[in-house]
């Protein structure tokens, strides 16, 4: 058997060590580049109330250790029942509760309702690639299907919308999006579940296929940050990866008329466009989109 | 709820039905081998379950080997990683942890606890055994087929666990999926047959005077538990049979149209999240599945190591069976960022952190059990002990992911990774542990050595608490789970790989000081101290056998009786500071009501 007071004393260190790892600890919240800083004041909220709990939880068991160790011919109270007190534990948890779930709610509230003056793009996952598509000057992306997949046309756009003909197209490049400006993120994918994952965003959301998922955000920060894959997708999960940079207004402005159109690709493709009067290049995209355009669909 | 009885045999219950005649093997096959003695079975269970789950264990320091030195280990690449990861998660939770606790304890201890001979179907209790060694054995096949075992995550998500890009559904393969798939369907078969076994020996095998608000909190956690799995289990069960056939058949249950590497592949029109839907509907039970009867386990450690009654037993009974039943109500707090419609969040995360309140009670009362108690420090007080620390530790963090908008920057990193791993791998097994170091002396007559325990103790709790602290905080940083190695980012600084490092070396180590509880549990059964009978002077049934361990039909000629509940520790005016339960009313005035 061990002493007592070793064992409090280690039980002791254990919940001091605990703080201050968390205190110390040189790993934390990768610095945020999104407005979603309610759910980082809320993760500190939670860290304190729990952390609280915890502390007490584990010092008051170092003292029952010291106080109430063993002694020859003792007894322990006998005491079965004390229905105040535990209603009142069950109380007071359950107001901690509520403490951590109304602000995390409103937050979530938020999060699940896209701003309507909002931009979006599409985000487009497929074993281990990413694409991403912007609605072009008419501020509408164009409907997409599975079976018009082909290399010709790998984003699936359906080629008698019309709307589709002016996206911008962009594989194998990093993405841009504006700086301050609240923006939907669609999400599709070809192939498997995938998810679209910017730490610095602190937003994501699976993509399913058969299905056109969303999350917004607002970026912040300008920088270039990491996409990442956030859902095991096989073997390449690992290495699915991008980058997303965050511009100023006028950068993202210069940025967008260099992007390619879906009708140009056709074009160089040899293939036709729905119309040949679609403008080639979009200088005046801008910043805002129009009205918030139909989600692109799959079949 | 019957009165303590002042005289012997006046209270209790008169019997209501004939003993029923007990199977007694003759043969060699048929008492060790075909053996329908739940306590041979119990071992059965308990060896393949704790063999299969070295295994596991193996595979968890291949993994770390490649986190914590993703340079230095040419031999394992990511088809190897994702296998690893793959059937590491589904050993440890499914052919582990849910063995273990239902068919180890639940057969040695339910009949003992309740003072019944055996199960009450023992026919059907030895085929289950079987039934889950044939499960094991085509997990362990999967290993042999061309293209090894699944790839695809313990949690085995359409489209791609079978589909070419993950191992075990590659073209030319496939094998590895599919005898999954198989093995977990055999699997639940097997805990059905012992499940109903478990079940309906609480409920009617009970000896006299046993009501169930004198049960054990041991019997009480393995009951719930118990049907829990009988309830959660069908889901996993379609939802493996449909995988199944979209696998075999090319049906599309889970499957939507799909265009892999530019090909149309010939499927349509399912749904991947219906899927996660029917997994996690029999994932979330699952966790109680395991940590119920740790719950009810380490309540009688508590209890029993010092020497008072558990604190508030009817509320940790009534927490039990809420747990139990809310446990249904929360599944899809593993979906949050699914795409599944984003109003489930609201009703999710609002049942989950309520799931908290009765949890959390429990925990006030395993803490209120040692205030004013008479503690000894003995091994199974002290797993205990670790228990609380480790447990409220993994739940706490569970309240982080709960929160629906929380997880959204949390789910798929480290945290998730650190929450389960503290809930239910450390904590559990702490309580696993403490129990062998308690029952042992009844199984064998012997006490486990002293010091070889007291090494295992020490390097164990502190060592798997210095492993999986830290991971949570990679997770905060945004660091991803399931990654064969993280090449280069923007974000993630060199100090999280030499973490990583640090951590292997931990994991490793604490994985090496598990052969001294080998070593103590196999050295002891002949050199270990004489226990002699009951000696922690227990007041539940299991010690009052007359024979030490217990003889085939547990307790000799006659059941026995019971007059009080399990907990008569320390009560004022008895002759000793425990009445065990068998023992008549007489000099215990003060003693509990139930």
């Amino acid at each position: 058997m061990t002493k007592g007071i070793t064992v409090a004393l280690l039980l002791f260190l254990v919940a001091a060590g605990t703080v201050a790892f968390h205190v110390w600890s040189p790993w934390w919240f990768t610095p945020i580049a999104s407005n979603w800083e309610y759910i980082d004041h809320t993760i500190v909220l939670t860290f304190w109330i729990t952390g609280a709990v915890f502390v007490a939880v584990v010092v008051f068991m170092a003292y029952c250790v010291l106080k109430f160790r063993h002694r020859d011919g003792a007894r322990a109270e006998y005491n079965p029942e004390n229905k105040k007190l535990e209603w009142w534990l069950t109380g007071l948890t359950a107001f901690g509760v509520m403490a951590m779930l109304t602000p995390g709610l409103f937050v979530w509230n938020q999060y699940v309702s896209v701003p309507k003056d909002a931009g979006q793009f599409e985000a487009l996952g497929q074993q281990w690639q990413w694409s991403f598509r912007l609605p072009g000057k008419d501020g509408v992306l164009g409907k997409t299907a599975v079976r018009f997949v082909k290399d010709t046309n790998p984003f699936g756009i359906d080629l008698k919308d019309p709307s589709g003909q002016d996206d911008l197209l962009i594989a194998g490049d990093d993405l841009h999006i504006a700086l301050d400006k609240p923006v939907k993120v669609l999400l599709r994918s070809l192939d498997v579940l995938h998810d679209f994952y910017v730490p610095e965003f602190r937003a994501k959301m699976d993509m399913v296929p058969g299905m056109v998922t969303y999350f917004w955000l607002k970026p912040t920060r300008t920088g270039r940050f990491d996409i990442m894959c956030f859902e095991l997708c096989g073997i390449g999960h690992y290495a699915m990866r991008s980058k997303v940079v965050v511009d100023t207004a006028a950068d993202y402005a210069a940025w967008v008329g260099k992007q390619k159109t879906f009708a140009q690709s056709l074009r160089e493709a040899g293939i036709k466009p729905l119309t040949d009067t679609a403008v080639a290049s979009s200088e005046d995209a801008g910043t805002t989109a129009p009205a918030p355009a139909p989600v692109a669909t799959n079949q | 709820m019957a009165d303590i009885a002042p005289t012997a045999g006046s209270q209790v219950p008169p019997a209501e039905v004939e003993e029923v005649e007990l199977y007694h093997a003759k043969s060699f096959w048929t008492k060790y081998i075909f053996s329908q003695d739940a306590k041979v079975i119990a071992i059965q269970y308990s060896s393949t379950a704790i063999g299969i789950g070295l295994v596991g264990l193996v595979l968890s320091w291949m993994m770390r080997l490649q986190l914590g030195f993703p340079e230095s280990f040419a031999f394992i690449d990511a088809t190897d990683y994702y296998q690893f990861i793959t059937i590491h998660g589904m050993i440890m939770v499914i052919y582990l942890l849910t063995a273990l606790f239902l068919g180890g304890f639940g057969n040695y201890l339910i009949p003992l606890m309740v003072g019944a001979r055996d199960m009450v179907f023992p026919y059907v209790n030895m085929l289950s055994y079987w039934v889950y060694l044939g499960a094991v054995a085509l997990l362990v096949a999967s290993f042999f087929v061309p293209g090894g075992p699944t790839g695809a995550g313990w949690t085995l998500y359409p489209p791609q666990a079978i589909l070419p890009g993950t191992p075990g559904a590659d073209a030319g393969s496939g094998g590895g999926i599919v005898l999954m798939l198989v093995s977990l369907a055999l699997f639940i078969v097997g805990f059905t047959m012992g499940g109903l076994n478990y079940v309906v020996t609480v409920l009617q095998a009970r000896t006299r005077g046993m009501t169930l608000m004198r049960l054990p909190l041991s019997v009480w956690g393995i009951f719930v538990a118990t049907v829990l799995a009988l309830l959660a289990f069908p889901a996993l069960f379609v939802g493996a049979v449909m995988m199944l056939l979209d696998r075999l058949l090319g049906t599309s249950f889970f499957m939507p149209t799909i265009v892999q590497a530019g090909q149309q592949l010939a499927y349509g029109g399912g749904s991947p999240i219906l899927f996660q839907h029917l997994f996690w509907f029999f994932g979330h039970p699952e966790v109680y599945i395991v940590a119920l009867p740790a719950f009810g386990i380490v309540s009688d450690l508590i209890s029993v190591h010092a020497r008072r009654h558990i604190f508030g037993y009817r509320m940790m009974v009534w927490a039990i069976v809420i747990i139990g039943g809310l446990s249904f109500i929360v599944w899809a707090h593993h979906m949050y960022v699914s795409g599944m419609n984003p109003w489930f969040g609201f009703f999710f995360a609002t049942t989950t952190l309520i799931i908290a309140v009765p949890t959390a009670l429990k925990v006030y009362n395993w803490t209120l059990t040692l205030w004013r108690a008479n503690i000894n420090l003995t091994l199974p007080m002290l797993f205990a002990l670790a228990f609380l620390v480790t447990f409220v530790n993994g739940g706490i963090t569970g309240l982080f992911l709960g929160n629906v908008v929380v997880d959204v920057p949390l789910s798929d990193t480290m945290f998730v990774v650190a929450h389960f791993h503290m809930v239910m791998g450390v904590a559990p097994i702490l309580v696993v542990f403490g129990a062998v170091y308690h029952w042992y002396p009844l199984m064998t007559g012997r006490m486990l050595h002293e010091g070889m325990g007291q090494f295992h103790f020490w390097t164990t709790f502190l060592g798997a608490y210095t492993i999986f602290l830290p991971i949570h905080y990679l997770g905060l940083l945004g660091v991803p789970r399931r990654y064969f190695e993280m090449g280069e980012t923007g974000f993630i600084p060199a100090s999280a790989q030499d973490l990583n490092a640090f951590i292997t070396v931990v994991a490793l180590l604490v994985g090496v000081a598990q052969i001294v509880f080998f070593v103590n549990v196999f050295w002891s059964m002949k050199h270990g101290k004489l226990a002699g009978k009951n000696p922690w002077k227990a007041a539940s049934l299991e010690w009052q056998t007359p024979e030490v361990p217990p003889g085939h039909g547990n307790f000799g000629k006659e059941l026995p009786l019971v007059y009080r509940w399990a907990y008569d520790y320390g009560v004022p005016g008895a002759p000793d500071d425990f009445i065990a339960q068998n023992v008549p009313g007489t000099a215990s005035e003060g003693a509990h009501r139930t």
